[in-house]
């Protein structure tokens, strides 16, 4: 596992998620689970993944991650529907430890209402709400 | 880490967790480690190689004195008559009506001195039993948590890594004896919960870090709480709390093979009855599943057959998901197709026979 990281390209969830809105799909958002879940949960050994088209409702779980001790839910930062999921943690959960900002992430959603990101914090707000 | 952490008992290992980079959680009101590098590293260490795992907060206790065997022929579900000095014998204690109080594992050290390995949990518990029960015995119940800790060195290298260390061999298998470790004099006993070769090393809480610190040095990787649950689960070994209860008997635990109800040991007649009748007395197994496709089953999560899982992971060794739990016995013969209800998702699964995990396999 590498150190510690919170991007500052993205937006960041209590709960312990964050959302990447590229500037050139304003309506999309790609979601994970940030360094310190992962860190938290310990070796992710199973994701089970939504479906295509489900739909998400911002500060509601959408999915589990589940470590070899623990279930954890994971709360959706923004709401949406999802066009995309991470079909190769099947096979390599190991990859929301090994980088969870990249190969690690969890789903694609198109945002139902873009103006919810403003609710979200930046890096620096995120990484002052953990001890 | 855990709010009352301070309020939590720490063995002679801490230190050295700390400086291994373990994760701590609380366990049966102790701080103990449960991963260091990680819980799939460990436990594959520990099936390839060898592993150190700091259980001190086990309990000890001792029975001594002329009728020590007598009292013990009362508590404990085997046949301590059939129990030699340098043996171990592993059986449960369980109330009059067959409920099961505790497993555990005696070893016999000399002709009338046994000492009782306990689950931390229920050792206080285990402690007033055996109290409770020693009046009219020429024999003395003594609490020796404090006086041991205890490491288990588990692995295909386990028993060369301590032999290395020793004076002489390790125990074979079910035995024990005194032998100097890394310059300690410990009580090594042939037993563990893993499933692989071992030893258990019985030590002075003031001996433990440098014996510790001896078979890390010799090879054995440290090893947590965590990697010990996916270990024993692998080989079907019951964890108290989650496979066994005050609830359940060991006839449907599976333990009726460490039960000699001819001894009159407390429990014995509703034993025998859960024998002899078990479609009354003992209408569930507990059985041993591996899924069929993905999913982790877990302790909690209702088997659709009519049951409930008691313990469940992710096996590392089978990349499964794996688990036991309480079927009726038409449901427990190996081959059986169950459902689990893992949190609303049904995910087949198929009785294994024990263990789920096999060195042949």
């Amino acid at each position: 596992m590498a150190d510690a990281s919170y991007p500052d390209d993205l937006l960041y969830h209590a709960e312990h998620d964050w959302a990447r809105v590229d500037p050139a799909h304003p309506d999309q958002a790609t979601l994970g689970i940030t360094w310190y879940a992962q860190d938290s949960l310990g070796e992710i050994v199973f994701f089970d993944p939504p479906k295509q088209g489900t739909t998400l409702t911002k500060d509601s779980p959408y999915t589990e991650v589940e470590s070899v001790k623990a279930v954890s839910d994971v709360m959706a930062p923004l709401s949406g529907e999802v066009i995309a999921v991470n079909d190769a943690l099947a096979d390599t959960p190991e990859q929301i430890n090994d980088d969870p900002y990249g190969e690690g992430w969890l789903v694609k959603i198109s945002l139902s209402d873009p103006s919810e990101s403003e609710s979200l914090m930046d890096a620096a707000a995120y990484e002052a709400t953990l001890d | 880490m855990p709010e009352d952490a301070q309020t939590l008992r720490r063995g002679p290992l801490h230190d050295r967790h700390v400086a291994a980079g373990a994760k701590l959680i609380e366990f049966a009101g102790w701080e103990m480690p449960v991963q260091y590098e990680g819980i799939r590293a460990e436990h594959l260490a520990v099936r390839a190689r060898a592993g150190v795992f700091d259980v001190s907060h086990m309990g000890q206790i001792a029975t001594r004195g002329p009728q020590a065997s007598e009292l013990l022929q009362r508590l404990l579900s085997g046949d301590v008559r059939k129990l030699p000095v340098g043996g171990a014998q592993y059986g449960v204690i369980c109330r009059e009506d067959g409920g099961v109080l505790d497993d555990l594992i005696t070893y016999r050290l000399a002709e009338c001195e046994y000492l009782t390995v306990s689950n931390a949990a229920n050792h206080d518990k285990d402690l007033a039993w055996f109290s409770e029960h020693a009046g009219g015995y020429d024999a003395d119940v003594l609490d020796l948590i404090d006086r041991f800790a205890m490491l288990a060195v588990q692995g295909p290298r386990a028993r060369a890594i301590v032999r290395q260390l020793s004076d002489g061999a390790p125990p074979g298998r079910m035995h024990v004896f005194e032998r100097s470790v890394a310059g300690a004099a410990a009580v090594v006993c042939g037993t563990g919960y893993t499933g692989e070769a071992g030893v258990e090393l019985l030590l002075d809480p003031a001996d433990a870090p440098a014996v510790w610190d001896a078979l890390l040095d010799a090879g054995a990787v440290p090893a947590g709480l965590g990697a010990r649950d996916t270990l024993r689960l692998e080989v079907c070994f019951p964890l108290y709390g989650n496979d066994l209860s005050e609830e359940r008997g060991p006839i449907e635990a599976g333990l009726g093979w460490c039960c000699a109800e001819g001894t009159g040991f407390i429990g014995s007649d509703a034993v025998a009855r859960a024998r002899l009748s078990p479609a009354t007395h003992a209408p569930q197994r507990l059985a041993a599943f591996v899924l069929d496709g993905p999913g982790i089953p877990r302790p909690g999560n209702g088997i659709g057959q009519g049951g409930v899982v008691t313990s469940g992971t992710m096996s590392p060794s089978l990349k499964r998901g794996i688990g036991m739990g309480y079927v009726n016995a038409a449901h427990a013969t190996p081959g059986t197709p169950l459902t689990i209800d893992v949190r609303g998702t049904e995910r087949a699964a198929t009785v294994h026979r024990k263990p789920i995990y096999s060195k042949e396999a």
